[in-house]
């Protein structure tokens, strides 16, 4: 069935969707307007940790002000988790007797304008009467200075174990290195914010709401279960979405109070989150403490490693992947790609009076990434050996694929050393040796780093039944429709805002079907209109909504031939689809698909009566053959001038060798790495939201939370390896999140690198020039002393 | 989020302007490129019963040059003195001060005299004008009157702008020919505000051998006799001065001032 290479599977097609967005046609939630639409602002709490005593609502405002006392029959968000001990927390969509993090929405004030709306919002009065914050996640879980869910008994969500003995290797492992590792508290920040417009269809008896979200068959889900609604009763449509990223994937207490709102007042209402809502309010990600030790053999072979965990997960859990996926996932990622024969890691998720969390980009992986990748560079200054040995002696080898890890992760394919040593010559590694010895004329020194990845992506059912979190992904759907004119119409559940389904989802459609990808209509991110689907998270579109497309399109193949075969009198088996027509295999006789569907839908009488009668419009469902997910991978060098008088580094190269499997368009592909890759550069050694000890956020506006921007992002230069999956359609992997993955890695094991002759060693991100230089400092006092 | 309320004016003349912001007894803001108060406004940070812009009017905006010196009006913007459509008096340094502050679509926006009266310390003009001792022409309901930058600024924050008084212009007095000059400062990156500040200014012919360090917690520190700094540079006593100028307190903040300082004196052979 394949035809036209240059425009199906693999082909470097131009985006269908910028078109729209170039010229400034896109419509977000905020290009959105209703006749009569009232806009909402909250009152937010302005300190973390307080008893709320008594809300006063401004005089004169009583109806256009509510608090939670008001939502009657609202439920709370309750985003449970099946592991055992796991304890839920109650996150009321206003908050009741209690605040848990500074921002939490007390009440919710509507005005015609935002202004007005925030007048209201500053004339609300909160009588709070103030605990200790918990602020530092280890001491939430030792030291409490308070219980942020009293009835918990403790500060931690959840506790998990992943046991092994490693006394044999605490007696003879020639190579013990232990370390303290973190990574700061991150605020995502795609371009578009949040933002919700709700309107109470009274024909449909039917809840309609515009959602800048990821998933919005999950958000339906939430609402209808916090709203009291049927689900038939919620329509939720995500228009265009200016990023995601994990931060729109969740049900928000805004979405619950705004839909509560709209079916009250019968009104149109609006609320747009401003960047100061996203920095300070909203949620956070990110935050790791690591008590990490690593035994190896004298060459740098891994004998095992032994970790302790903490994740600061936040105040509450969060709907649909709670507030446990992070910390958990570590204790089953860590290891990674490498091999080893003992592993123990005890993981916490700790509760603490910030922001709850949620999956940023690369989720845990970035985060156990840094912490190992780390911890083999220190391996390889200890074993004396190159950096990137210690990773070709320990990584999984090719003809060991398929693989399963110490922790039963089970790689589906890959040459993860070739990927390395690509790098390594790409990079120049000898050359850059050889230039360190004298470092640059400017007298910055020289540093070379790397790291290596891998990605779980589109895991399925399996994976997920074993978290029991509100969302258990099973098959992908796709509803397609030949149109009568051949256009070529499928609808997915996912949402597409960044990852270019609307391009990709055409390429399969051509691959299958030989329609013009122009001619393929990609319908996304509307419960109305769209078979269920989880959503768009996990890297999981390409593979799970790609599979599903092709399957659709393999139906309406055989749906397309067995019509045409009756109007030619030809025998299905002697048509083929090729270049948007339908042709009698070794002639010249074919027919368009237009014409086709035009005679299916508007001239029947030309049909003769034993045709079959299942039409043109078809919904099929796909599972990859093995749901445990597929593993891309890369290995990122690079090299980094650093200015020792500063703590200021400058990236000089940047090589990224990646294995997507098959790559459906290579330039998407490139797309998702670079903006991934940027975002790493922001964790490596920009982005940081600090907290006082009064649990007061410190940097909120962009002036303090430093993001970083074009001067500071380089161009990587990007080379593909392609070793297909064996469990899904086309052998794809999902690629979404690596870019994000590996460079806090990559660039503190450099900034290390060229820090080593000094004696000093980060192992905090961001590598902030404070921390750059307390490390020099610190290395200076250790040798004096 | 959005202003509260307020009420906005242009006008087209100065002797408008001062009255009505001396009228505002203290709640009415003076507004020239806004790209400060703008966001103060939006975050509620300033809640002023009325904003008074400042760029109808066109003295404010016009750039002046004699024998000795170049007054520019207190509306130029960066842009315009980063591209030397306004007279130069400081062979390059301005023009150079200028093309580093922030992004180019706040210098199309954002003047002199704004970010001056506005006097946030990690600003460039506050050190930069500082470093030029120049001097501000005061407007208010008694006339107009000068001070020299080392009196109009006050701290962070602060100058002796009279709540019914408007800064119409900078005086800068003209460089000679072999004046030299140093300015450099460090920023985490591209258009962030610095971290620290250095400057240094030798005009043998005007007898002027000074430094400035800048962004610190108050306003610019000036060292008048710069010896042994923006001269031949002399570690101890470039640290004396940082510690001086309050920032010895951190080990950061006084090595990042210390290197500051250090790279502008070092900038100096190529100007």
């Amino acid at each position: 069935m394949k035809s036209s290479s240059t425009q199906g599977v693999g082909a470097r097609l131009a985006r269908k969707e910028d078109d729209r967005y170039l010229r400034g046609q896109g419509e977000f939630v905020g290009d959105i307007h209703r006749p009569g639409m009232l806009e909402v602002a909250f009152a937010r709490s302005p300190v973390a940790h307080a008893r709320i005593v008594s809300i006063e609502k401004p005089a004169g405002a009583e109806d256009r002000v509510f608090t939670m006392e008001d939502l009657r029959g609202v439920q709370p968000i309750r985003a449970i988790s099946g592991l055992p001990g796991f304890k839920p927390s109650d996150l009321w969509p206003l908050a009741k007797d209690k605040v848990r993090h500074v921002g939490e929405p007390v009440a919710m004030c509507v005005a015609a304008t935002r202004a007005e709306a925030e007048d209201l919002a500053a004339q609300v009065f909160v009588d709070y009467e103030e605990l200790p914050a918990v602020v530092d996640m280890v001491q939430a879980r030792t030291a409490p200075s308070a219980l942020v869910h009293e009835h918990w008994g403790d500060n931690v969500f959840l506790e998990t174990l992943y046991d092994d003995d490693l006394s044999a290797a605490k007696a003879s492992a020639p190579i013990q290195i232990r370390r303290h590792i973190r990574t700061a508290r991150q605020s995502m920040a795609p371009m578009e914010g949040r933002g919700v417009l709700c309107e109470w269809n009274t024909r449909l008896g039917q809840l309609e709401m515009y959602s800048s979200a990821q998933m919005p068959h999950i958000n339906r889900a939430g609402l209808s279960e916090c709203l009291g609604l049927d689900q038939g009763a919620i329509r939720v449509i995500a228009p265009d979405v200016g990023g995601g990223f994990g931060y729109k994937g969740i049900l928000l207490s805004e979405e619950i109070c705004l839909g509560w709102l709209a079916r009250n007042l019968h009104k149109p209402v609006r609320w747009l989150e401003d960047r100061r809502e996203q920095l300070v309010a909203s949620t956070n990600c990110r935050e790791h403490d690591y008590d990490i030790t690593v035994y190896a053999e004298r060459d740098g072979k891994l004998i095992g490693i032994d970790c302790d965990a903490t994740v600061d997960s936040g105040a509450y859990s969060l709907y649909p992947f709670s507030a446990c996926l992070e910390a958990a996932q570590v204790g089953s990622i860590l290891p990674g790609p490498y091999k080893m024969d003992h592993y123990r890691c005890h993981t916490w998720s700790a509760c603490t009076n910030k922001p709850p969390i949620l999956p940023y980009r690369g989720v845990a992986r970035t985060g156990v990434c840094f912490a190992l990748e780390l911890m083999l560079d220190a391996v390889a200054r200890e074993a004396n050996i190159e950096p990137f040995e210690v990773r070709l002696r320990n990584l999984v080898q090719p003809h060991e694929m398929p693989f399963d890890n110490i922790t039963k992760k089970h790689f589906d394919s890959g040459d993860y050393p070739e990927s390395v040593r690509q790098a390594i010559s790409a990079i120049n590694l000898p050359a850059w040796r050889e230039k360190q010895k004298a470092g640059l004329p400017d007298g910055r020194r020289i540093g070379i780093g790397l790291s290596v990845y891998c990605e779980q992506g589109a895991h399925g059912t399996s994976v997920y039944a074993g978290w029991g979190i509100p969302m258990v992904p099973g098959h992908e759907q796709c509803f397609a429709r030949l149109s009568p004119d051949g256009v070529f119409e499928v609808r997915i559940g996912a949402q597409s805002h960044g990852q270019s389904l609307e391009t990709t989802l055409a390429q399969v459609a051509n691959e299958i079907l030989g329609v013009d990808p122009q001619n393929v209509r990609v319908i996304h991110g509307d419960t109305g209109l769209t078979p269920y689907s989880t959503g768009t998270w996990g890297s999981r579109c390409m593979v799970m909504s790609g599979g599903a497309v092709a399957t659709a399109s393999k139906e309406i193949a055989v749906r397309v031939k067995k019509i045409a075969g009756k109007i030619m009198e030809v025998a299905e088996q002697d048509l083929v689809l090729e270049h948007g027509a339908v042709r009698v295999a070794g002639t010249d006789r074919s027919m368009t698909l237009a014409e086709v569907a035009h005679i299916w839908y508007r001239k029947p009488q030309l049909l003769p009566a034993d045709v079959d009668p299942a039409g043109l419009e078809v919904t099929a469902g796909y599972k990859t053959l093995r749901d445990s997910g597929t593993f891309s991978y890369a290995c990122h060098a690079l090299v980094i001038a650093l200015d020792t008088a500063l703590g200021h580094s400058e990236i000089l190269d940047y090589v990224i060798v990646e294995d997507g499997g098959t790559l459906v368009n290579p330039m998407v592909v490139d797309g998702q790495i670079y903006g991934g890759t940027a975002q790493g550069i922001g964790t490596a050694l920009y982005e940081e939201m600090p907290y006082d000890s009064e649990g007061q956020p410190l940097a909120s506006t962009l002036a303090d939370y430093m993001l970083p921007g074009p001067t500071e992002v380089p161009e990587p230069r990007i080379v593909h390896m392609s070793t297909p999956s064996p469990y899904t359609e086309f052998g794809q992997k999902g690629i979404g999140e690596g870019g994000a993955i590996a460079p806090p890695a990559a660039i503190i094991n450099a900034i290390n690198d060229a820090l080593a002759p000094l004696g000093a060693e980060l192992t905090t991100s961001p590598a902030s020039p404070r921390r750059v230089l307390a490390a020099i400092e610190a290395a200076r006092l250790r040798q004096a002393a | 989020m959005k202003p509260a309320a307020f009420d906005y004016d242009r006008p087209n003349d100065l002797a408008a302007a001062t009255s009505q912001i001396a009228q505002g007894d203290g709640m009415v803001k003076a507004m020239a490129g806004g790209q400060s108060l703008g966001a103060m406004l939006n975050l509620r940070l300033a809640q002023p019963q009325g904003v008074v812009d400042l760029r109808s009017i066109q003295e404010l905006s016009s750039a002046t040059e004699t024998a000795e010196a170049v007054t520019l009006g207190a509306c130029v913007t960066h842009a315009r003195i980063e591209d030397r459509r306004v007279p130069d008096a400081t062979r390059g340094l301005m023009p150079k001060v200028a093309a580093d502050i922030a992004y180019r679509a706040i210098r199309n926006r954002g003047t002199i005299g704004g970010s001056l009266v506005h006097a946030d310390p990690a600003a460039d003009w506050v050190s930069t004008l500082s470093l030029l001792n120049a001097t501000a022409i005061i407007g208010g309901p008694n006339g107009r009157r000068e001070m020299r930058m080392e009196e109009f600024l006050l701290g962070a924050f602060e100058t002796a702008l009279g709540m019914d008084e408007i800064l119409i212009a900078v005086r800068i007095e003209k460089f000679s020919a072999n004046a030299r000059w140093g300015y450099w400062k460090f920023c985490r990156k591209t258009g962030e505000f610095a971290e620290a500040i250095g400057g240094v200014l030798i005009d043998p012919a005007r007898k002027i051998c000074r430094a400035v360090i800048g962004a610190t917690n108050g306003k610019p520190y000036v060292i008048h006799d710069a010896r042994g700094i923006a001269d031949q540079f002399d570690a101890h006593r470039a640290m004396q001065a940082v510690e001086a100028a309050g920032m010895g307190e951190d080990a950061y903040e006084r090595q990042m001032h210390f290197v500051a300082l250090q790279r502008a004196a070092a900038a100096i052979h190529t100007t």
